[in-house]
């Protein structure tokens, strides 16, 4: 996306097209060259590596774990058989209370962080910019620190060994409310609201009917990031959650600790499908997530 | 402002009024709206904040005032008693250490590697969407996956690194009783992680450099090298700093990593080699006695810690990057 904004302006100036001849030097600077897309691969080979090799251990026999060069053995079925069998880890359980916990959440920061978005980008009202300004510094503030009191209070609630522990901490953010605000700005103009305005649109009509479709590329990004995020999401599930509710983070931990040394092409058949979920999220939606990491670059 | 506020306001002045009674009740709801709705939609995000991520970050600093263990049931107001303990206590020291060694260890490699895979990318290319989402790949693992990958990958006997290490003659490496070792295999995993997503985010920033500045360097006859230093990193300071903070805050609060390399132990090896400091606000407040005031006064001690050198690595970056651009 981004791209396609900086490609034109540098075609664009020049009004007289032979001039575009001329300008062969700087193309032949932007272009890349064989060496860049060999320090390139390089680069891809080693991201990819390690998650295909943990793919190959987990269709290995346990007795092959160690065995060079990685070649993929045909245990991979049995494997994550012997894996989900293991009644410690519940890793099914993990991945259903992970898929719920994770939807949920994304669901709730996109409603939210569209409907303060849309506010912070369209509707005037006194202390705005103070209110904008609080929120761009919560992004800074470690919250991971504040986890003991936290802990404590879902101990009051109790709410610890509950799904809810671990959803409504976190059901807004700072940053979807930012980002949300920056596209809405670019994406609706005031005219629209305007007119909507004179049909006799409330507010929250204008929101539900006018922003929301709008926002939808921004929110979708925003909702793959958040979606992978919880997915990910290791420190906080693992105190205020118990063996037998657990994440699917958590399930490995039980995992990783149980079968160590025991049963390796077990437990690498965990990881495998712990991050399955993701990688298919991540192949089929992978331009939009790399526009939204990249839209990060903006928010500084 | 006059104009959203008017506009309702005239829209129903040039209407005949017709049924005043319903109309009166729609404008007064209306101008209810247009007062108080702005509030209302912002309104979630600063209570739903409030309540579960600021005010558990205050309220530490409360509770690390307090000999509070939930064992032996005992919460009594200690006042500065826990920190000082705290200077006492060797492992705390220890932690720190290692939180320090491992941040620097991981930062620095990683946010320059990424400033030149940026630039990498920062071209046209073929291929150019699979070449990104190859090297930001490895965010999208999670990270109790990346260690469990990684602890067989750094293991000591058979692991892959050491077998490479052997074809190639060289004795194999202790990657957990050395602590140096095991402080580099965890910021691998950290490297391998993040390189790329902070190459995308200083991509980002670099497409928003006006191309013409380059063609005109080089026609002044500056190396690519030249101009990456002199018009590129000068250029993207502000997203640079960003990840220094963003690092920063990330970095000194490592816990994943060091416990699923150690095998999900909170120890961090046999003497503690690799514990962090999250590590140990872990053992000392959700094992053992449970010392949820000690655990909280660490908990501070750590927020200022990452202060202080998000501060310190704000100033560094700053004035090295404003060097470059003379």
């Amino acid at each position: 996306m981004t791209t396609t904004q900086t490609l034109p302006r540098s075609v664009a100036p020049p009004p007289v097209p032979p001039r575009r001849r001329g300008r062969l030097p700087g193309a032949q600077l932007w272009q890349a060259s064989p060496l860049t897309y060999l320090a390139l691969i390089l680069g891809g080979v080693l991201s990819i590596f390690p998650i295909i090799w943990s793919f190959i251990i987990a269709s290995r026999d346990n007795s092959a774990v160690y065995e060079m060069p990685p070649t993929p053995g045909d245990q991979l079925f049995t494997n994550i058989d012997r894996m989900l069998a293991n009644e410690d880890a519940a890793f099914v359980y993990g991945l259903v209370n992970s898929a719920v916990v994770s939807t949920v959440v994304t669901i709730s920061v996109i409603f939210f962080s569209s409907l303060a978005g849309f506010a912070f980008a369209k509707l005037k009202f006194r202390g705005s910019n103070a209110l904008l300004l609080i929120i761009i510094m919560t992004m800074m503030v470690p919250t991971q620190l504040g986890v003991i009191p936290l802990y404590l209070m879902m101990v009051e609630l109790g709410w610890t060994g509950t799904l809810q522990a671990v959803i409504v901490p976190f059901l807004v953010q700072g940053f979807g409310v930012f980002m949300m605000r920056q596209y809405a700005m670019s994406a609706i103009s005031d005219e629209l609201i305007e007119a909507a305005r004179l049909d006799g649109c409330s507010t929250w009509r204008i929101y539900w009917n006018v922003v929301l479709p709008a926002l939808r590329p921004a929110a979708a990004v925003l909702g793959l990031l958040t979606f992978m995020q919880t997915w990910n999401e290791f420190l906080w599930p693992f105190i205020v959650l118990t063996p037998d509710t657990p994440t699917v983070q958590y399930s490995l931990k039980i995992l990783s600790s149980g079968l160590y040394q025991t049963d390796y092409v077990a437990l690498f058949a965990g990881t495998a499908l712990a991050t399955l979920p993701l990688l298919i999220v991540f192949i089929i939606f992978g331009r939009q997530i790399i526009g939204g990491i990249m839209e990060g670059a903006v928010k500084s | 402002m006059s104009s959203a506020v008017g506009a309702p306001r005239s829209h129903a002045a040039s209407r005949p009024p017709s049924t005043p009674p319903r109309r009166r009740r729609s404008y007064r709801l209306g101008r209810w709206d247009l007062k108080y709705s702005p509030y209302l939609y912002v309104a979630p995000f600063f209570v739903l904040f409030g309540v579960f991520g600021l005010f558990p970050v205050l309220y530490t600093v409360y509770v690390s005032l307090f000999d509070y263990e939930l064992l032996s049931g005992t919460k009594e107001f200690a006042g500065l008693e826990n920190y000082r303990l705290l200077m006492e206590d060797a492992q705390f020291w220890n932690a720190a250490y290692n939180t320090l060694g491992i941040f620097v260890l991981s930062t620095v490699p990683q946010l320059i590697v990424a400033l030149m895979l940026a630039n990498l990318l920062n071209r046209q290319m073929r291929a150019r969407t699979l070449l990104r989402m190859g090297v930001v790949i490895p965010n999208i693992t999670s990270v109790a996956a990346v260690g469990i990958i990684f602890a067989l990958i750094f293991a000591d006997r058979y692991g892959l690194i050491n077998w490479l290490l052997g074809t190639v003659g060289f004795d194999p490496i202790a990657w957990r009783d050395n602590r140096f070792a095991s402080w580099f295999a965890i910021a691998f995993m950290v490297d391998w992680r993040w390189t790329g997503y902070n190459a995308l985010i200083y991509l980002g920033a670099m497409q928003a450099i006006p191309k013409d500045l380059y063609e005109s360097a080089s026609l002044d006859g500056a190396s690519t090298w030249r101009q990456f230093w002199a018009i590129t990193v000068p250029l993207i300071r502000p997203t640079i700093l960003f990840t220094i903070i963003i690092s920063t805050i990330g970095g000194f609060q490592i816990f994943t990593e060091p416990l699923m390399y150690g095998n999900g132990l909170i120890r961090g090896g046999v003497d503690h080699q690799f514990q962090t400091l999250a590590m140990y606000i872990y053992e000392k407040t959700f094992t053992g006695n449970a010392e949820y005031g000690y655990g909280s006064a660490m908990s501070w001690l750590l927020f200022m810690m990452i202060i202080i050198f998000a501060l310190i690595n704000f100033a560094l970056v700053r004035r090295s990057v404003k060097g470059d651009k003379k």
